[in-house]
């Protein structure tokens, strides 16, 4: 789709923005450009639609060199988000992301129509519509920006730190909202930032660049915590990379005992015959209700008679993750994780030393995120709006194994053993 | 202008360097006190206008037709109370003044970044001395950049203060005319020019002694 | 305050004689003639800064220059150099017009020029990346979002110009300063009042007309996000 061949930036006072780069970026994926400040990250993604021009070398967009086209031309085909937004402040939103298609001569009305539909796409209410930038807050610009952006459905969209002027919450907000905007536009990205984590949490793949512009290690997410090219990398993804690494195990393969699982209506005395210190109680349909200490309990009645402690928090084998699985473990007062399938129905419990003897055996890996619920994005594919019907871009079909736009939905509770995905980067090694 | 007659007869000014350089002091002194008393009425207003902003666009807009209205009129005006005198010059170009000042003293008291304003709060200062420890200084820059175009323009303007016989160096000009003799009216015009560069450049360097953490900086005109 | 309902009576009785309204002398025709000084001399002026003040603030070329120009403008004594070229031109209209628009295009091209250079760069990056070519950055970016600044220097050029077309009566030419100016020589202060008095009007008309101007053409978006600021 996107295909650096041997670029390089170099500047008149003998700086290096990009070193001899050969990248090929695969079509409908977020691809992360990461790095630390003056890596070239973002000279890259301004290659793409020549707001820098390379001092060598040659990037395609599709098979076609883009110095064929005229730029203006070029850029009118290719979404760009930056940082601060960069709204026209004399404009009210509804022209803003009005912009594109009047530059393409579409005729105000057809713009405008066209520029409602994009706002509601991005979640924004149609009474924001007539506002001017100034009267809206740095999230909502930010939704404006990426709004203006898709003004023409572009199949390529460019995002320079698009989410790093607004604060965390904000933040994560708007990565989910992207992520599920994604799952319904299937555009191929290209997304610079500095923050690994966003990298990690956003990326189907992820450029890992070093300072003097070159590239470190081009790779799934999953693949760059587990395989670092070298210290560098290494040290750029963080001493926990290991612990984050469980975000891409599938909690659906983790081994789960049925442990000391007892229906609420069980008398004390058969709490105490399990010769547990803990006993889960749970409710007619299996739904988890609470922990019981085995050594406060009374003399006689049925657990329904005890005061219970809270679960923490329980995993869902239809689509969380190891991590969560872990976590769950850690913060339970039995220190057992309790597991739940697609029903909220115990599926079993297992202990920190368990889960953790079965994730070291995980080898394979599938780029599922933990961050990515399946019940929110089911709960939006529906409100699809004609703006994203028409933005069917040849991505591939859901289910198709190795096309990153595909984020694994359904972990598939009791389908045994971590579902393999083969990992987008058979061309992972380029560039290397 | 008669046939023959050159731009400037350097000997006309040098017969004439006592004369020019009381006229000089005159001119400097009509131009340059309107600018004091400006800053005078300037940095309370300011910090009024800072502190309740309603009272902002109305006294901006004030201050802005004043300087809309041409000095010549406006001096005849207050020829009826103060008669001939340096007063009526310098009167209106006091109230020139304030269509640059008063903004600048509103935006130099809003450059003050507000970590800055609420660490001197938090530390103890009351709320006069955080305003003249802290504030003002910050300030300055601001400040000074309005202070330097008020006194360029206002040394430019005083000349036109001849046609009530207070004009400093402009009586050269009404001069020059009436005897249709070139020399004088060059001599003081850039004169005049002279003065207002160099008072700019003494502004410019004045600013950089007092804020010495503003070096660099550049504040802008 | 009598002497000041006195004034007021003056020019009151000025302009409601009917002499006043009549002839070479009368205010209808001075006026004519202050509007036409004032209003050709802003017109070339804004042609040659508004030109001169896009170039330099889009292309960010010759910057420099453009501020030591303005500031050394602002140093000329505007009676000088008027009375300067009538004594070496002669009394004729042309010579002076042409001062007028060397006085007035400074205030012109600095503001313009600070207009355009002052647009936020991630804005006018984020033109140029959805595809704007350099005219329509300048046109349909640049410019909107400089009016508020090119406005001031229009109005800055137009006070300075009016207020020297009245000075200019002095060394002969017409306008409104001939009331002043005659009323002086002939020592009668109701003709000087009540020319200032309408040269007052002119001014505030002027200030009104650049106020409306302003509501006019300033998008919300900008004039609100500047009086927040």
């Amino acid at each position: 789709m996107i295909k650096f061949d041997a670029v390089s930036k170099n500047y008149p006072n003998g700086t290096t923005a990009v070193d001899a780069l050969s990248l090929e970026l695969a079509e409908g994926g977020i691809t992360v450009l990461v790095g630390p400040s003056g890596c070239g990250k973002t000279t890259t993604l301004r290659m793409v639609n020549r707001m820098v021009e390379p001092s060598a070398g040659t990037v395609s967009l599709r098979g076609r060199d883009i110095r064929e086209v005229a730029a203006p031309e070029l850029r009118r085909g290719i979404g760009y988000v930056i940082q601060h937004a960069g709204l026209f402040p004399h404009r009210t939103i509804l022209d803003n992301v009005a912009t594109v298609p009047l530059l393409l001569g579409w005729g105000r009305k057809k713009a405008r129509k066209r520029a409602a539909e994009l706002l509601e796409l991005v979640g924004l209410p149609a009474t924001m519509a007539k506002r001017y930038p100034y009267q809206l807050s740095g999230g909502q610009q930010q939704r404006v920006g990426v709004a203006r952006a898709l003004g023409a459905d572009p199949p390529v969209l460019l995002m320079d730190e698009p989410f790093s002027a607004v604060d965390p919450i904000v933040r994560g907000e708007l990565q989910a909202e992207f992520l599920r905007l994604q799952k319904e536009l299937h555009k191929t990205i290209v997304f610079v930032t500095h923050d690994i984590d966003e990298a990690i949490k956003l990326g189907d793949n992820i450029a890992v660049f070093r300072t003097g512009g070159r590239l470190a290690q081009f790779d799934t997410p999953e693949r760059l915590l587990a395989h670092p090219a070298d210290d560098f990398v290494a040290g750029f993804v963080g001493q926990d990379r290991g612990i984050r690494r469980l975000s891409f195990v599938q909690a659906s393969g983790l081994p789960l005992r049925e442990g000391p699982v007892l229906p609420v209506t069980a008398s004390v005395a058969a709490a105490r015959a399990l010769d547990e210190p803990w006993v889960l109680a749970v409710d007619a349909a299996r739904r988890p209700l609470g922990w019981a200490a085995v050594a406060g309990l009374p003399v006689g009645g049925t657990l329904a008679d005890v005061q219970l402690a809270p679960l923490g928090h329980t995993f869902s084998l239809a689509g969380d993750s190891a991590r969560a699985a872990l976590d769950a473990a850690l913060l339970s007062p039995s220190r057992l994780a309790v597991g739940v399938d697609a029903e909220g129905a115990v599926a079993g419990v297992a202990d920190a030393y368990e889960l953790s003897a079965a994730m070291t055996e995980t080898t394979t890996v599938t780029p599922a995120t933990a961050d990515t619920p399946a019940t929110a994005d089911a709960a939006v594919a529906p409100g699809a709006t004609p703006g994203a019907a028409e933005a069917g871009e040849p991505a591939g079909e859901p289910g198709e194994p190795g096309e990153p736009g595909n984020r694994p939905v359904d972990g598939g509770a009791g389908a045994g053993g971590p579902r393999v995905t083969g990992p987008a980067g058979a061309k992972g090694g380029e560039g290397r | 202008m008669r046939d023959g007659e050159p731009l400037v007869r350097w000997v006309w000014i040098g017969d004439h360097l006592g004369e020019l350089a009381h006229y000089t002091g005159v001119h400097l002194r009509l131009g340059l006190l309107p600018v004091l008393f400006g800053l005078i009425i300037s940095v309370p207003l300011g910090m009024l206008c800072h502190r309740w902003r309603w009272v902002y666009p109305p006294t901006l807009t004030a201050a802005n037709v004043l300087y809309s209205i041409p000095s010549l009129a406006l001096f005849m005006i207050f020829v009826r109370y103060t008669g001939l005198t340096e007063r009526t010059v310098m009167i209106p170009l006091t109230l020139y003044t304030l269509s640059v000042l008063v903004p600048n003293v509103v935006d130099g008291l809003a450059s003050v970044p507000d970590p800055v304003r609420q660490a001197a709060t938090a530390m103890g200062f009351g709320t006069v001395r955080r305003v003249v420890q802290v504030e003002l200084p910050i300030a300055v820059p601001v400040v000074v950049a309005g202070v330097r175009v008020a006194a360029v323009s206002s040394i430019s303007l005083v000349a036109v203060g001849q046609l009530i016989g207070q004009g400093g160096l402009g009586y050269y000009i009404t001069r020059g005319l009436q005897l249709d003799f070139p020399t004088p009216i060059i001599t003081a015009t850039v004169l005049i020019m002279l003065l207002a560069l160099a008072t700019d450049a003494l502004l410019v360097l004045a600013q950089r002694l007092l804020t010495p953490w503003a070096r660099g900086k550049g504040a802008k005109a | 305050m009598n002497d000041l309902l006195n004034q007021l009576e003056l020019v009151g009785d000025w302009l409601t004689s009917s002499q006043q309204w009549r002839g070479d002398d009368g205010i209808p025709h001075r006026l004519l003639e202050h509007l036409t000084y004032s209003g050709l001399s802003l017109l070339f002026a804004a042609v040659i800064g508004l030109a001169l003040g896009l170039l330099v603030g889009h292309t960010g070329r010759g910057a420099f220059a453009v501020a030591t120009l303005a500031n050394l403008a602002r140093a000329i004594p505007t009676f000088g150099l008027v009375v300067l070229v009538v004594t070496l031109a002669g009394l004729s209209t042309t010579p002076v017009l042409v001062a007028l628009v060397a006085l007035a295009v400074p205030p012109i091209l600095i503001n313009t020029f600070e207009g355009v250079h002052g647009v936020d760069p991630d804005t006018r990056d984020a033109a140029k990346g959805m595809g704007m070519t350099g005219w329509e950055v300048l046109l349909k970016v640049e410019v909107p979002m400089a009016l508020p600044l090119i406005l001031l220097g229009l109005r800055v050029a137009a006070i300075q110009v009016v207020a020297t077309a009245t000075v200019a009566a002095y060394p002969g030419l017409g306008g409104l300063g001939r009331f002043i100016v005659d009323g002086l020589s002939r020592n009668d202060y109701e003709l000087v009042i009540g020319g200032s008095a309408v040269v007052v009007a002119l001014a505030l008309v002027v200030q009104a007309v650049f106020t409306a101007l302003r509501r006019a053409v300033v998008s919300p978006g900008l004039r609100a996000a500047a009086t927040k600021s």
